[in-house]
């Protein structure tokens, strides 16, 4: 705004007076500027000071310091001011603070008493310098280097935490593992029996889409008994324990992440260490635990749940009778592939029991962490389980099981 | 506004609560209470650990409603007032939780900022001056960009002390302000206390504990009783010291007269 004003002119209307003003009715401030001695300036603040009138930037003061001769003395004259609030007071501090960037003299005699407190108190303490904080975001490149290298520093991270996982699995076989029997046994309960009616649920339609869309194409041959085979093995080897693996991994991977994170942010998770716990020991282990015996039982289950639907799909849409449909599957299924389907179940547990808890483990200390740890925790299951399910398949082909 | 003494403005009520009952459920905290805040107190709320100080704060900025009984804001009766005419009666509060209540994804200058931005219109450099000059005041200069975690207990404290501020409220409520601060800091708090008083015209209702803050500062209060779940004393600190009831002077001596 001052760009507009030929510094002669400043320097002439200082020599008077420059006053300015914002006369909106009813919201109405003055600041306006005098020289009493060469070298001293009176800044006359009057009128409304308050927040909501769009008061000065400190500028003006600044363009006022540096026309004419040299000041080493601010003064100022508040005898007319009527109202003032925030709004003064953060004038005055910007003015406070520029004059000492200068080696101005700051005389506050002429403020109000109040004013004049509020203001040595906001300097009593100096600033804390050299925190390395800026406001501002670093460059580009920076920030991908540093998301890279953040990258980087997260696989170290969870073979650590994976190694400490096993030794704490090493201290409950030795029967040294700290933990309580009873939180085992709500989480089982959390982990198997609650989750039954989605997994149910899920599973049911799982099989009855196989069964359906195998049957249209089996049926073109006549060859619809084949159904039986179709979803008893489709379902049993793979998809069961696929279904369960991601139910659970949004289930019960979000929650704990949810969990952990959440005791991070109330030091509940130090409060353990403090106390020579290991929150590996007793909060981890338990979670494992339960997915360890429960991911089992919950993939059976689904696999039953499928192959029921297979029947109900083949019962009421292709006349096969439920006796023919039960007699099939038998011939097509053994125990061997009920096994697969259950090891592999058993794997996407404990990759989602790792998932949870590390990113629990990991989380940050405020709100937002959370909901990042829960959204890390089940992407990453999701990959891990993937990516462990294309694996194991492979390997259990290449050993013809 | 501040032109007008202190002492004027101490005759006319500002908060009037009468039969208060607080109750979670059925267990009933305190029953029957009544006493006046005036404008420009600086009010006190006393009592021992666990007698529902802070649950009293609750009733008084709109977040419980009480069991029983009326809180009059000037003439205005809070909880049965319009839910409109409650957030415009809110908006002109302060308040400090005893747990600080920052909010762990924002830094302490978009802590300070939030309540700006939301409520006045003001350029995004104007808010940035407020804020650190209400971070000056209460010493936390130049910690604008550190976010809660990053922060000590007593310097979370002081920092939802700056968020309280932010509007230049007519009442302030802090809950503890000085638990978890160094004397010095501590007597700097009660200073700006006595200048948001005296200055900006504010009135004042503050929990503590605090011997010393409760007659450097205080000039009205209220003190609660767990045993007899209701008030046992009311009036000016430095004046309760005599009084006969003899829990409320062991509690203002520490029990050394
Ligand atoms: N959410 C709640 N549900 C049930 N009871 C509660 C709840 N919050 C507090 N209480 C009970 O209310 C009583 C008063 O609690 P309050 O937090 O108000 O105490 P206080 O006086 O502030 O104590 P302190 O000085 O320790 O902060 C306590 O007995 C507490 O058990
Ligand atoms: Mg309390």
């Amino acid at each position: 705004m001052k760009e507009a004003l030929n510094p002669a002119e400043v320097a002439e209307a200082a020599v008077e007076s420059v006053t300015t003003e914002n006369n909106t009715p009813g919201q109405r401030y003055q600041l306006s500027f005098e020289r009493p001695t060469d070298n001293a300036l009176l800044v006359r603040l009057a009128g409304r000071w308050r927040l909501e009138e769009k008061l000065p930037p400190v500028t003006e003061v600044q363009a006022q310091l540096e026309s004419g001769a040299a000041v080493t003395r601010v003064q100022l004259d508040t005898t007319r001011l009527a109202a003032w609030d925030t709004g003064l007071l953060t004038f005055l501090a910007g003015l406070y603070t520029l004059c000492q960037k200068r080696g101005i003299a700051f005389d506050n005699a002429g403020l109000p008493d109040g004013v004049r407190k509020l203001i040595d108190l906001a300097f009593a303490v100096p600033p804390q310098k050299d925190t390395g904080r800026r406001g501002e975001l670093p460059p580009v490149l920076a920030r991908i280097g540093d998301a890279t290298l953040k990258l980087l520093r997260g696989a170290p991270e969870m073979i650590g935490f994976i190694g400490k996982v096993t030794l704490s699995l090493g201290r409950l076989v030795r029967g040294r593992a700290q933990y309580r029997r009873s939180d085992l046994m709500l989480i089982i309960q959390d982990v198997g029996p609650q989750a039954l009616p989605i997994v149910s649920l899920i599973s049911f339609l799982v099989g009855l889409i196989v069964a359906y869309m195998g049957a249209v194409q089996l049926a073109q041959f006549g060859a619809q008994i084949y159904i039986a085979d179709l979803v008893g093995i489709g379902v049993v080897r793979e998809m069961g324990a696929l279904m369960t693996g991601i139910i659970i991994a949004g289930r019960t991977g979000a929650a704990f992440a949810a969990q952990l994170g959440t005791m991070q942010v109330n030091e509940e998770i130090d409060a353990f260490k403090a106390l020579g716990i290991s929150p590996m020991d007793f909060l981890v282990l338990p979670r494992m635990l339960a997915l360890i015996i429960m991911m089992p039982l919950l993939v059976l289950y689904a696999d039953i749940v499928g192959v029921l639907a297979g029947m109900f799909v083949a019962n009421t849409t292709f006349d096969i009778s439920v006796f023919e449909y039960y007699q099939q599957t038998a011939r097509a299924l053994d125990l061997r592939h009920f096994a697969v389907g259950i090891s592999k179940g058993t794997v996407y547990g404990i990759l989602i029991a790792i998932a949870g808890c590390l990113r629990g483990m990991q989380c940050g200390r405020s709100a937002q962490a959370v909901g990042q740890a829960t959204t890390s925790a089940v992407v990453t299951s999701i990959v891990f389980i993937v990516i462990a399910a294309s694996l194991m398949t492979i390997m259990f082909q290449k050993l013809g099981i | 506004m501040a032109a007008v003494p202190a002492q004027q403005m101490q005759t006319e009520a500002h908060i009037t609560v009468q039969d208060l009952t607080m109750a979670y459920g059925d267990f009933v905290i305190q029953r029957d209470l009544n006493f006046v805040v005036r404008r420009g107190d600086i009010f006190i709320i006393m009592g021992g650990s666990g007698c529902g100080k802070s649950t009293l704060l609750r009733h008084l900025i709109g977040l419980k409603a009480p069991a029983k009984g009326e809180v009059f804001y000037d003439d205005v009766n809070f909880w049965r007032a319009e839910p409109d005419e409650q957030e415009r009666m809110k908006r002109k509060f302060g308040v400090l939780f005893q747990s600080g209540a920052l909010w762990s994804s924002l830094t302490l200058a978009e802590n300070v900022a939030l309540p700006l931005g939301e409520y006045m219109d003001l350029s995004p450099t104007r808010i940035r001056e407020v804020v650190s000059l209400k971070l000056a005041l209460v010493g936390l200069a130049g910690f604008e960009e550190f976010y809660p975690s990053e922060i000590s207990g007593g310097m979370q404290k002081r920092a939802g002390l700056a968020r309280a501020m932010a509007l230049d409220p007519d009442i302030l409520f802090f809950d503890e302000p000085s638990a978890g601060l160094d004397p010095i800091s501590s007597r700097r708090l009660d200073d700006l206390i006595l200048e948001l008083r005296d200055s900006l015209g504010a009135t004042v209702v503050v929990v503590t504990h605090e011997l010393a803050s409760i007659f450097a500062i205080g000039n009205n209060s209220v003190f609660l009783d767990p045993e007899s779940k209701t008030m046992i004393a009311t009036g000016d600190p430095k004046d309760l010291v005599e009084s006969e009831n003899p829990t409320v002077r062991t509690f203002l001596t520490r029990g050394e007269s």
